[in-house]
């Protein structure tokens, strides 16, 4: 490290400025990805950028209380799945408004994260990954169980949503863009919670709770808020997933899953917020590429995590931070 | 004559075997410094961990401002006007020092928990921080990494915390810890500059730090208090010398 | 709902619990001793029974191929150790649960790759291989005993030697309070490698065991370890009381649950509801039990003795 000692608040300007241009610049080249369809991209270019959307938004989600909050959570495609089954069963039950649908899939997020977030923020560490683990398997058995609604078969969706009548999801680009905006929208507003007075309670409270209880916040509570809007958000996704795949599966809700959006998040840089939409995009079109390669992916993919973990520091955003030279 | 502002009555802590706390009582006044000192192990920071909240006592009542806080959690304690701080020091690393005050301010602020007002840049926050800064002498080091400041700095740091919280009454526990002569006299001005305004209760090991600044002393010896009083009558007291001549004997 | 039928399941649950335990129990003594999250332990169990395939199908014989897949299990535990796990122990619990993923992945596509994504089984030994009568017409497994009785044995021996044996005083001490245990001059070291090794040779020793019951095939060993967690969780991490108590309230109330679930609803509602929401609740159950234990008891049942 240099002399100086390290500037903890930049100050308004500079480090605001700096704090901004990133995510603007990828929120720039994401509006116009679909146009690389012209210089020779193939058509299912946009199909995946749009699902690597779809899982920038849970991986984003997941940010706000594993990279801000420090609580690892490894059962959070149970919120991926509870969004894409509550829109997946209102459209098979002939409700595809999207104005109907949303209020279910938030409301359901909320409530089941309150009751398992209140359980599991009893237990500290270890003890919680498990916890969130064994929740996320309860409700991937609760989806198998429901056989009115495909059970492990899964169920195939034979509409789309609609807006008040609008077509959002017809189209390829109106897809994308629609799904676009919404994580523009998410990422300002987790952003803004992040640097709010609430943030800064969770954010002390993942280095020293200890401190933050003792100088009079309740922990706890601040946690729970945290796991609830995680989980709203992330049941926004799937709401967005089930729409785009037009099939809903318990695979969806399996723990691998939770594992993939865990990595998502750490690959671009954990807490960042911009770096959970990079590491999810990042991450879903190496597997793509790789799954053409060969079919035991995973081979490949296994050590590579291992390898990442044991030997980088801060993720994707943290090897830019420092090729740009910067503290 | 005022009414006391924490008072320990009958305070009792054991772990299995060993009573670290034997049935304490003390009374804090408001504007006092109170020390408490004793050997090795008597259970000083033990008690300061009672009296903030953090460890829940097996017997006895501990009163602060009139009320019985015994139920009552750290959290609800500090809320109520009681901060301290600790022995090894306890700020949060990855922030600035002013955010590390800031936050003690907003605890006591009408929204402490908004979710979307912008904590970095709220005056109404920082003002009083700042001024809780430059009472310890830390306003050119605001900016600055918690994690990154000196030890003395550090323990300035942890004060001005307190601060922030506007407290009736400050668990001191050991602030002079690991500090060196230069900072450690300027920690020591520090203390008797806020003297009268806030009730003190000060852990510490330092006996010329304690003798300069105590208005009474407690001794505590195996979880009891073997003499109370005015700092003179505790220093000839005879069996405080045995305590102490026993421990270095 | 006869008797009978209710002293069958009864017998299974006990037969799923002490599987259970014996997985649970190597991952709460890594837990707690360690405070490394090891989510590639269902790993081990899975190859237990792997091995227990290939060596009893080389040897022809179940109980030398039992000792050679043990063996080769510790072995493949140690080297995942020395190549892995070492480096991970003074990382945050977030680099140990990825890092344990990704060798989840890998090695549950490598034991595809060799042996196959076709099930296998490993034959009953003869000596095992018939009834045992309960009641009139009342049919048991021998197997099935056989399997209570040796994980029960492998419960005494490990009472054995974590209360009574140096060994195991150091292992209770570490559980407690970890960095005090190195304080005092135990080569911290060895004895993560000892509780890593003794865990690994107990799952591997369940998944060998099971493997003539249960179908061997890639990813039995995920929702193991998930049930391994709950034991873990309910039972109080750290503490093997606990887990083998846990182990067996969570293998009594899965099975009867799943069992019986149905018939209890029939009471309340009609037959194709009742199957429905049998289906349902009895997947779920020992979560829900999960779920009400920690609310009352955040610590586990039987906490290991000193942690906060």
């Amino acid at each position: 490290m240099s002399g100086a000692p390290a500037l903890a608040t930049e100050g308004r300007s500079g480090g605001e400025r700096r704090k901004l241009l990133l995510p603007a610049v990828i929120f720039l080249l994401l509006a116009l990805a679909p146009l690389a369809v012209h210089l020779g991209m193939p058509a299912s270019w946009l199909p995946l950028l749009t699902r690597a959307l779809i899982f920038a938004i849970a991986a984003l989600s997941l940010d706000l209380i594993l990279g801000v909050g420090g609580l690892v959570s490894f059962g959070h495609a149970a919120f991926l799945g509870i969004g894409a089954y509550a829109t997946g069963i209102m459209i098979t039950e002939g409700r595809s408004e999207t104005l109907l649908i949303l209020p279910v899939v938030l409301l359901a997020c909320a409530v089941f994260g309150a009751v398992t977030g209140a359980v599991c923020l009893r237990t500290r560490g270890v003890a919680f990954i498990m916890i969130t683990l064994a929740f996320g398997q309860m409700v991937y058995f609760l989806a198998q169980a429901l056989s009115a609604y495909g059970g492990d078969d899964g169920l195939t969706l034979y509409e789309r949503s609609t807006l008040l009548g609008i077509d959002l999801f017809a189209s390829r680009s109106s897809f994308f863009y629609t799904v676009l905006a919404s994580l523009a929208g998410c990422y300002l507003l987790v952003r803004a919670i992040v640097a709010s007075r609430f943030g800064r309670v969770l954010r002390a409270a993942r280095e020293n709770p200890t401190r933050v209880s003792v100088t009079g916040f309740d922990v706890d509570r601040v946690r729970l808020i945290a796991y609830v809007l995680s989980g709203m958000i992330a049941g926004l996704a799937g709401f967005f997933l089930a729409n785009h795949t037009e099939f809903v599966s318990p695979a969806f809700i399996s723990w691998q899953r939770s594992g993939e959006l865990i990595f998502m998040t750490v690959l671009g840089g954990v807490g960042s917020l911009h770096g959970a939409i990079i590491g999810a995009i990042a991450y879903l079109i190496a597997e793509d590429a790789l799954s053409h390669l060969t079919e035991h992916w995973r081979v490949i993919f296994g050590p590579q995590i291992v390898l990442f973990v044991l030997f980088t520091r801060g993720g994707i955003v943290g090897m830019l931070k420092r090729a740009g030279g910067g503290r | 004559m005022s009414e006391p502002v924490l008072v320990l009555d009958g305070l009792r802590k054991a772990f299995g075997a060993l009573k670290v706390t034997d049935g304490v009582d003390l009374a804090l006044r408001p504007g006092e410094l109170h020390a408490l000192i004793g050997p090795n192990g008597a259970g000083k920071t033990t008690l300061v961990h009672q009296i903030s909240g953090m460890l829940k006592p097996d017997a006895g009542t501990i009163r602060f401002r009139g009320q019985d806080v015994t139920g009552l959690d750290a959290k609800a304690r500090a809320r109520r006007g009681l901060a301290r701080t600790f022995q090894i020091t306890s700020t949060i690393a990855s922030l600035s020092a002013l955010e590390n005050v800031a936050l003690g301010v907003q605890a006591r602020a009408a929204h402490p928990l908004a979710l979307f007002r912008d904590a970095a840049s709220d005056e109404s926050l920082n003002r009083p921080a700042r001024e809780a800064l430059a009472a310890v002498g830390l306003a050119d080091r605001a900016h600055i990494a918690a994690g990154s400041l000196s030890h003395g700095e550090k323990r300035a740091l942890e004060l001005a915390m307190a601060l922030a919280l506007e407290p009736a009454a400050i668990l001191l526990d050991e602030p002079l810890a690991g500090v060196g002569k230069e900072e450690g006299e300027r920690l020591i001005a520090l203390l008797a500059s806020l003297k009268g305004r806030y009730a003190m209760l000060l852990v510490e090991h330092d006996m010329e730090a304690v003798f300069a600044l105590a208005d009474s002393v407690s001794v505590l010896v195996y979880g009891r208090v073997i003499a109370s009083g005015a700092p003179a009558a505790v220093r000839a007291d005879p069996a405080v010398r045995e305590a102490y001549l026993g421990e270095e004997g | 709902m006869t008797t009978g039928l209710l002293l069958v399941q009864i017998l299974n649950g006990l037969q799923l619990g002490i599987l259970l335990f014996l997985v649970a129990a190597g991952l709460t003594l890594v837990f707690g001793v360690m405070d490394f999250i090891n989510l590639a332990h269902g790993v081990q169990y899975m190859l237990g029974a792997y091995l227990a395939v290939t060596f009893v199908s080389l040897t022809g014989s179940f109980a030398l191929g039992l000792v050679l897949a043990l063996a080769a299990a510790l072995v493949f535990g140690l080297v995942l150790e020395f190549l892995v796990f070492r480096h991970l122990y003074d990382r945050d619990h977030l680099d140990q649960v990825l890092a344990t993923f990704g060798l989840i992945l890998l090695l549950n596509q490598g034991v595809k790759m060799i042996w196959g994504a076709a099930p296998l089984s490993v034959p009953i030994p003869e000596l095992l291989s018939g009834n045992v009568r309960l009641l009139d017409g009342i049919l048991y497994p021998t197997y099935r005993f056989a399997l209570i009785g040796a994980g029960l044995a492998v419960a005494g021996l490990l009472w054995f030697v974590v209360e009574r044996t140096r060994t195991g005083m150091l292992l209770r001490a570490g559980a407690s309070n970890a960095p005090m245990v190195s304080a005092l001059g135990v080569d911290i070291r060895r004895l993560f490698m000892v509780v890593f090794a003794f865990g690994t040779m107990l799952a591997g020793f369940a998944g060998a065991m099971a493997a003539p019951i249960l179908s061997v095939e890639p990813g039995m060993g995920d929702t193991v370890l998930i049930l391994a967690f709950v034991v873990i969780v309910i039972g109080g991490i750290g503490s093997i009381r606990g887990a083998f108590v846990a182990a067996l309230i969570v293998g009594l109330v899965d099975t009867l649950g799943r069992s019986f679930m149905n018939d209890l609803l029939r009471f309340f509602m009609s037959a194709p509801s009742a199957r429905a929401t049998g289906a349902a609740l009895s997947s779920m159950l020992i979560y829900l039990l999960m779920a009400v234990v920690l609310f009352l008891r955040p610590d586990g049942l039987l906490p290991a003795r000193g942690r906060s």
